[in-house]
């Protein structure tokens, strides 16, 4: 017999109540961990989407050009001193703080081409690192291997009635088509796309490249940071962010965040009024069990010693049931929330053991006042209870 | 020198504007191994008496003096500390734990006490069996006759070997053969040297003791 055998007989016998309190104490943590839960895995598939989605950061060279479009129509430019980057320097980019962050970099050389009777815009890219960035592209045939080879935009395709097979001329050389795009809505459905040296060599741009195109591990997102330091190592190039893409979404999850921790706040307050009116009422049922204790010489630290831990056996149980629940919660609801269907369950056991620790430190808690109430009880008040 | 002294003690109570006078004046002593019931009738001050002696309830004047030790100095959980040491409580409903077995709730006063659970089990055991109850142990107190539960009450109040065991009506709510019993068990145990006080009303009862201290409106009567 010691001090823990009355705890856990006292909850075996009042279950019902015990239940009730363990019940409203797991709501409580499940949904605290299914929101925390959802959060991070809806932030990572962000992430992840994010780094599908290709390029956040453009370089390109420093230029005095003054952009001329209005809604969207461009027409054209006015452009003096254009410059362009040399294709060596590129390798300052890896050289960075935060290179790791760098999934990878594809550099392009760009210029105006006549295949046929027809104006098209060549893109010179390295195609592996061009096809990691832009996952999204589906080809018809297949990826460029060779320099003679090219991928064609789904416009330009029909435009110069080439498919996958065909045979192309530029400048004299033959080039044969390897495979097309599928529709992308953007500006590739129009561009004739060679590997890099080749283009390069038939635009008489050898060694420069016209930008290059940075895709950012999102991890943390030091964007800012990046472009920050990718400017200062490439001097005579301007750097961008796609700022719009990466804040939009963030913003959106941190309204989500924002959201959740103020639900997790209301249910906190709720579970802990939860544990606090069903302690206080167990204290005030066993008032003659309590005198009983005091009166054969339990002191006032055996008694606060019995109720918390008893809030403690609860609160781990319910704990437990909470965080299983919680993420059973996350499973059902992330198909739902998140923007992909095969955004993934984020398991960690920062929540699992954070959310036990939680469900036990908000039953001691609430569990406090209740066992200082007990402690305190007069012994005689048993005697008077005869 | 006498195991315990109560000189001059006075118990108010205040209940909303009136002021109860509980105990006016009380002056007892007891030896040990007496056998000793106060009587008196419902209100005379004798509950408040044996609370009092039990170190439970503060008197608002007077001393209380138990095997050298001036209760009512002691601080707080050092009472408690005497209490656990020193005393033996029979309550008139018993009052055993409904959840624990017979055994542990004869066990409970030793939750406390820094002995390994196998000394404590033997030591419950044998409380019950000088009962009469040690083929009993098992069973929860919802399976026990009145008597039995007196019973295990009383294995309670002794298995810490306490210097006195306070009663208060431990007969009030049995019938007069169960009554009996249990009498002659708190008689049995005084033989065995144990120093007895016993709040009681009825008359018969005082035939098992070696002395009867009668109370009246707080004061001594006989």
């Amino acid at each position: 017999m010691k001090l823990h055998t009355i705890s856990i007989n006292n909850l075996k016998r009042r279950k019902a109540k015990m239940a009730f309190l363990t019940i409203g104490l797991m709501v409580g943590i499940a949904t605290i961990v299914t929101l925390v839960t959802l959060t991070r895995s809806m932030s990572t598939d962000i992430e992840r989407k994010m780094d599908e989605f290709g390029a956040n950061i453009l370089v390109t060279p420093q230029s005095n050009g003054l952009a001329m479009n209005y809604g969207g129509i461009s027409l054209g430019g006015v452009t003096f001193d254009q410059r362009e980057i040399k294709e060596e320097n590129l390798a300052q980019i890896r050289t960075i703080k935060n290179h790791k962050n760098i999934s990878a970099i594809s550099p392009k050389v760009l210029g105006g081409v006549k295949i046929g009777s027809h104006d098209v815009l060549l893109v010179g890219v390295d195609f592996a690192s061009e096809l990691k960035m832009k996952q999204w592209w589906q080809i018809f045939g297949n990826a460029p291997k060779g320099d003679h080879e090219l991928l064609l935009g789904s416009d330009a395709s029909n435009v110069l009635n080439a498919s996958s097979g065909d045979s192309i001329q530029i400048k004299g050389e033959t080039f044969k088509v390897a495979g097309v795009l599928n529709q992308t809505g953007s500006q590739d459905d129009s561009l004739v796309f060679a590997s890099l040296p080749k283009a390069q060599k038939l635009l008489g741009k050898e060694g420069k490249i016209t930008m290059a195109e940075v895709a950012a591990l999102c991890s943390g997102c030091p964007i800012g940071d990046m472009v920050t330091q990718i400017a200062e190592k490439l001097p005579d190039t301007k750097v961008s962010a796609i700022q719009q893409v990466v804040e939009g979404r963030l913003k959106a999850l941190d309204h989500f965040k924002r959201f959740s921790y103020a639900m997790a706040a209301v249910v906190v307050f709720i579970g802990s009024l939860i544990v606090f009116v069903t302690m206080m009422g167990s204290v005030n049922e066993r008032t003659t069990e309590i005198g009983v204790f005091r009166a054969i010489g339990f002191r006032k630290s055996h008694i606060m010693r019995i109720i918390l831990l008893e809030a403690a056996l609860v609160s781990l149980l319910a704990g437990l049931l909470g965080y299983a629940a919680g993420m059973g919660g996350a499973k059902l609801a992330l198909p739902f929330m998140a923007e992909t269907k095969n955004a993934h369950l984020v398991w960690d056991s920062t929540v699992a053991f954070g959310s036990i620790g939680l469900a036990m430190l908000l039953g001691l808690v609430a569990s406090l006042y209740p066992a200082l109430h007990a402690s305190k009880m007069d012994p005689t008040e048993a005697l008077r209870a005869l | 020198m006498a195991l315990i002294e109560i000189k001059d003690v006075k118990k108010q109570y205040q209940t909303g504007s009136d002021m109860v006078e509980a105990l006016r004046g009380v002056d007892i002593s007891i030896e040990a191994g007496e056998f000793i019931t106060i009587m008196g009738q419902s209100g005379s001050g004798k509950s408040t008496l044996l609370s009092v002696l039990g170190g439970m309830n503060h008197p608002t004047s007077g001393e209380v003096e138990m095997a050298g030790v001036k209760l009512y100095q002691l601080p707080s959980e050092k009472l408690a500390d005497f209490r656990a040491q020193n005393l033996g409580f029979v309550f008139q409903s018993f009052h055993l734990i409904q959840y624990l077995t017979a055994l542990e709730n004869v066990m409970l006063p030793l939750a406390i006490v820094k002995m390994s659970t196998a000394a404590k089990k033997d030591a419950a055991k044998k409380a019950l069996e000088r009962v009469g109850l040690g083929g009993k142990t098992d069973r929860l107190p919802n399976q026990l006759s009145g008597g039995e539960q007196e019973r295990v009450a009383i294995a309670r109040a002794i298995v810490n070997n306490p210097h006195i065991l306070l009663a208060d009506e431990p007969t009030g709510n049995l019938d007069s053969k169960t009554s009996e019993e249990v009498m002659a068990l708190f008689r049995q145990l005084n033989e065995a040297g144990q120093t007895v006080v016993m709040v009681t009303h009825n008359p018969e009862n005082g035939a098992y003791s070696d002395r009867t201290i009668s109370l009246r409106d707080g004061l001594i009567s006989a």
